[in-house]
């Protein structure tokens, strides 16, 4: 059955709130996980879970979110990785990956100007709309 | 004093649920300690004892093998104290398993009837910290579920006559 992206938006601002304790005006489409709502590495898992439950309409078909498909794995390795990242910039290459890795982040912005505190503002909540969105309705 | 703060599982259903149960006791020592003359259990051992339970029944669920930490306290809410010669319940289900952690959500309630009064509800969530936080390095041995552990587990297994 398909939903409409603005009950999906509902729904992912609910989880946020539940999971990382911000308020609901906080969560826009544009704020970062970590940065704006502080989000830490615990609370990937808290918000996959969340996600799980909220997006699961029938018991026998549950909403499953594979590891690392959200949230990539091994960033951190790969922003410590020299042909990736140089000088706090990152390289074409690490651009290819990151959009490997996050194929539902908008990267308009980033492409302007590829730092790491770019690449990290990529997971943002119009991202997580976005990954649910095409598992949903793609 | 041993950190444990649950007696027996009376209830083990694998993946599932479970329910374990603490009787408090004025000879424990931490009942003295909150406040003079008027001793009741802390809320964090309260809580202390559901994630014990809990993380039990996330641990069987792998056989042991992972190292399950609590990560997070989703929800903590209390309707009651409790008081010296009282028996809690605590009443756990796991919401969600998976190869990198646990949601449990979980009732205490004193005595062993399921509509016994409501002491709190808490809500966790485990890590199986070998699969989470990339780059972190652990100790081999599982330091969770340790030897003193494996060797209580027997009793309650005899004692309760479950079948873990």
């Amino acid at each position: 059955m398909a939903i409409s992206k603005d009950a999906i938006y509902e729904k992912v601002q609910g989880v946020l709130v539940d999971a990382l304790g911000v308020d609901e005006e906080e969560v826009t489409p544009e704020a970062t996980l970590r940065e704006d709502l502080g989000a830490e590495s615990i609370d990937f898992l808290d918000i996959v879970f969340r996600l799980e439950k909220a997006f699961t309409t029938d018991p026998a078909k549950p909403f499953k979110i594979p590891r690392g498909e959200l949230f990539p794995e091994n960033l951190p390795a790969m922003m410590s990785d020299e042909q990736f990242v140089k000088d706090g910039r990152i390289t074409p290459l690490g651009s290819e990956e990151l959009k490997k890795r996050m194929p539902f982040a908008d990267f308009a912005e980033f492409d302007k100007n590829p730092t790491v505190q770019g690449a990290q503002n990529l997971l943002n909540v119009q991202t997580v709309v976005n990954y649910i969105n095409s598992k949903l309705n793609g | 004093m041993r950190w444990i703060w649950i007696d027996k599982f009376v209830e083990f259903v694998p993946k599932q649920s479970a329910v374990a149960v603490k009787n408090v006791s004025l000879a424990e020592e931490y009942l003295h300690d909150l406040y003079p003359a008027f001793p009741i259990m802390p809320h964090t051992l309260i809580i202390e004892g559901m994630a014990q339970t809990a993380g039990i029944l996330v641990g069987e669920a792998r056989n042991f093998s992972e190292k399950v930490i609590l990560a997070k306290i989703g929800k903590a809410v209390f309707h009651r104290l409790v008081r010296p010669g009282e028996t809690l319940a605590y009443r756990a289900r796991i919401d969600q398993l998976s190869e990198t952690g646990a949601s449990v959500s979980g009732t205490v309630r004193l005595g062993l009837q399921s509509d016994g009064p409501v002491v709190a509800e808490i809500e966790l969530m485990f890590s199986h910290i070998d699969k989470n936080l990339a780059g972190a390095q652990f100790p081999e041995h599982n330091f969770v579920f340790t030897r003193q552990f494996t060797e209580l587990l027997q009793s309650y297994r005899a004692a309760a006559n479950i079948t873990l």
